[in-house]
C-alpha cells in the first residue's frame, strides 16, 4: 500500500461523514439510522455526520434488499463517492436478502451489486433485522479501527 | 405565458427517508403541476406472503412498513380470524389494543420531528425523538424488540404481559406525558410554526373526500373518519376516547390532530391496563377453511386494508394490501398545486406518506407520455425465466 493509500485511509476513520441510501427496505433500518443521530445516541459526538450528497460521504450505509429499480442507482451512487469509501450494510436485508429473498423485484444482495463496480470494495456488514443502535455503533466504531 | 420549469426531486435525496421520485413544474416560485414516480421500493410483499404458510405471514406483512408493524400483522390476523372463524381471547384484545396504541404514539411522535426537520425547526425534531424513546423502551420491555413487534399472531397475542410489564409501560406513558403537553402548547403557541403551518397546503374536505383520503389527513380536513369507532375491533369499543378532528385541512391542522391523538393513544393504554382482564391470550386455530377474509385496522396513517383468500390449502391463496398511504399520497395533487417551493416540502410530508406501504403495482404509465415504466425487454426476460421455471419442474 502506498503512502497515499495509507495517508486515505487514516483521513477516513476520523469524522466519517455518512450518506444514507435506502434501496428497498422497510423503514425499520432507515429509522434506526435517524435515531443514532437524536439525543439518546447521538453519534454526532464520535464526529459522524449525515452528508447531504454521495460526493462528501466516507461511508454508504445502505438499507434494503437491492430491488431491481435501486440497483443501477445505488452502483452509480457509489461511482460518485470518493474512494475509499466504506460500504456499510444494514440489516438482513441489504446483508442477504432476509425475509425478501424470493421476492420477484430482488435483485441481488447490496455486496453482488457493488462489488460488479468495484471488486475491492469495502463492505462491512450489520445484521439484524433491524441491529440495535448500538450494534450499529459498535460496528462502525470496531470497523474504523480495523482501517 | 411564465416559463414553465421542471424540478426533479430524487429518487435519492437527503430529505427522504425513503426512494421516490417527484417532478415538481413551477413558474417561478409557484408549483402549477406536479408528478411523481414510485417503485424504488417495492419488493412484492403479497407474492412472497402467498409462499408463506398461514403462521409465517404476520412476519412478513410486518415488513411492509416498519412503522406500522404493528396494524399490518394486525389486518392480517383478523382477516384469518374471520375467515376460519375463530374467537380470540378478550384479554388477547386488550394486548393488541396496547400495542397497536404503543405504536400510534411512536409513529406519531416521529412524523412531529420529521416535520419540524422539514421547516427546519431542527429543535424539535431532536425533542420529539427523544422524548418518543420512553415509548420504545415500553415496546421493547413488551414485545422484546423496538421497532419489529413479532407480536399478533392468528387467534391470539404471542406474549403474555406481566405485572412488571404493566408498571413499566405506565412509567413510560408517565415520562411522555409531561412532554407531549410541551410540544402541543409550544405548537400552539409559537408564532414562527404559526406563519410557516397554518394555511399552508390545505386539503378542503371535499378534495379529501375526492381523493379518499384517510386517517390523520382526512380527521384533519374535518371528515371524522376512524375505524377503531366505526367498525371496532381489538378493545376500542370496551373503552373511553374520542375521535380528534379539526376543521381546516392544512398542514397545521394535520399536526393538531396528530399531537392530540397521541394524548388519546396514552389515555386508551392507561385505561386498557386498568381494565386488563385475566385469562388466556391464545385460541388453538387448526386450520383455515376455503373462502375469502377481511381485516382492517387503523394504522397511524389511516385504515389498512387487507384481504385473503383461502383455498384450504397451508398457504394464502391470494393476499391483497392497501396501506394508507395509497390513498394519501394522490392528495398532494389537491394540496401542493399553487404552492410556493418551498412550502411543498411539509405540503408533501404532511400526509405522512410511507411509500413502501404503498408500493404494491407493477407497471406504472408515465402521465405525459402514457409510456409504460416496464420495457418490453423486461418483460421478455420475465416471460422467458417463466418458461425456465416451467422446464425446469417438468
Amino acid at each position: 500500500m502506498s503512502v497515499v493509500e495509507r495517508m486515505k485511509l487514516w483521513g477516513l476513520k476520523k469524522s466519517p461523514w455518512v450518506y444514507h441510501l435506502n434501496t428497498g427496505a422497510c423503514n425499520n433500518c432507515d429509522i434506526e439510522i435517524l435515531e443514532l443521530l437524536t439525543p439518546r445516541f447521538d453519534v454526532e459526538r464520535l464526529g459522524v455526520l449525515l452528508a447531504p450528497s454521495p460526493r462528501h460521504a466516507d461511508a454508504l450505509l445502505v438499507t434494503g434488499i437491492c430491488t431491481k429499480q435501486a440497483r443501477p442507482r445505488l452502483q452509480e451512487i457509489y461511482r460518485q463517492t470518493p474512494k475509499p469509501c466504506l460500504v456499510v450494510c444494514i440489516g438482513a436485508c441489504a446483508c442477504t436478502g432476509g425475509i425478501f429473498h424470493d421476492g420477484w423485484h430482488f435483485d441481488g444482495p447490496v455486496d453482488e451489486a457493488i462489488r460488479e463496480v468495484d471488486p475491492d470494495a469495502m463492505i462491512i456488514y450489520i445484521p439484524g433485522c433491524p441491529p440495535k443502535p448500538e450494534a450499529m455503533i459498535a460496528t462502525i466504531a470496531k470497523a474504523l479501527g480495523d482501517l | 405565458m411564465a416559463h414553465r420549469t421542471l424540478i426533479p426531486i430524487g429518487p435519492y435525496h437527503p430529505l427522504q427517508e425513503e426512494a421516490e421520485f417527484f417532478q415538481l413544474y413551477v413558474e417561478g416560485e409557484t408549483v402549477v403541476d406536479m408528478d411523481m414516480r414510485t417503485s424504488y421500493n417495492h419488493r412484492g410483499i403479497e407474492g412472497i406472503s402467498m409462499k408463506r404458510t398461514w403462521d409465517q405471514v404476520p412476519y412478513v406483512v410486518e415488513r411492509v412498513c416498519g412503522i406500522c408493524s404493528a396494524s399490518h400483522p394486525l389486518a392480517y390476523v383478523q382477516a384469518v380470524e374471520e375467515l376460519a372463524g375463530a374467537e380470540v381471547p378478550e384479554r388477547a384484545l386488550y394486548l393488541r389494543t396496547i400495542i397497536n396504541e404503543l405504536e400510534r404514539i411512536h409513529s406519531h411522535l416521529l412524523w412531529f420531528g420529521l416535520a419540524g426537520h422539514f421547516i427546519g425547526f431542527n429543535t424539535v425534531f431532536m425533542w420529539a425523538w427523544r422524548y418518543r424513546e420512553p415509548c420504545l423502551d415500553a415496546l421493547e420491555i413488551v414485545t422484546g424488540s423496538r421497532v419489529n413487534y413479532a407480536n399478533h399472531t392468528i387467534g391470539g397475542s404471542r406474549k403474555d404481559l406481566t405485572p412488571e410489564m404493566v408498571k413499566a409501560i405506565r412509567r413510560n406513558m408517565d415520562e411522555i406525558d409531561g412532554p407531549l403537553d410541551m410540544f402541543i402548547t409550544t405548537c400552539l403557541e409559537d408564532p414562527v410554526l404559526a406563519v410557516r403551518l397554518k394555511n399552508v397546503g390545505v386539503l378542503t374536505e371535499e378534495a379529501a373526500r375526492r381523493f379518499g383520503a384517510l386517517g390523520p389527513t382526512a380527521r384533519a380536513s374535518n371528515i371524522p373518519i376512524d375505524v377503531r369507532r366505526d367498525d371496532p375491533y381489538a378493545a376500542y369499543d370496551r373503552l373511553d376516547w374520542d375521535v380528534i378532528t379539526c376543521a381546516n385541512g392544512d398542514v397545521f391542522d394535520k399536526v393538531v390532530v396528530r399531537l392530540l391523538e397521541v394524548k388519546e393513544a396514552i389515555k386508551i393504554i392507561r385505561q386498557a391496563l386498568d381494565d386488563l382482564p385475566e385469562g388466556p391470550i391464545q385460541t388453538p386455530v387448526k386450520e383455515v377453511p376455503p373462502g375469502e377474509g377481511v381485516g382492517h385496522v387503523e394504522a397511524p396513517r389511516g385504515e389498512t386494508f387487507h384481504f385473503v383468500k383461502s383455498n384450504g390449502g397451508p398457504r394464502p391463496e391470494r393476499h391483497k394490501i392497501r396501506a394508507p398511504s395509497f390513498n394519501n399520497v394522490p392528495t398532494f395533487k389537491a394540496s401542493c398545486i399553487g404552492q410556493p417551493i418551498a412550502d411543498v416540502t411539509i405540503t408533501l410530508a404532511a400526509v405522512d406518506p410511507c411509500y413502501s406501504c404503498t408500493e404494491r403495482m407493477l407497471v406504472a404509465r408515465d402521465a405525459s407520455t402514457g409510456k409504460e415504466l416496464m420495457t418490453l425487454s423486461d418483460l421478455v426476460r420475465l416471460s422467458q425465466q417463466k418458461t425456465e421455471e416451467i422446464r425446469k419442474n417438468i
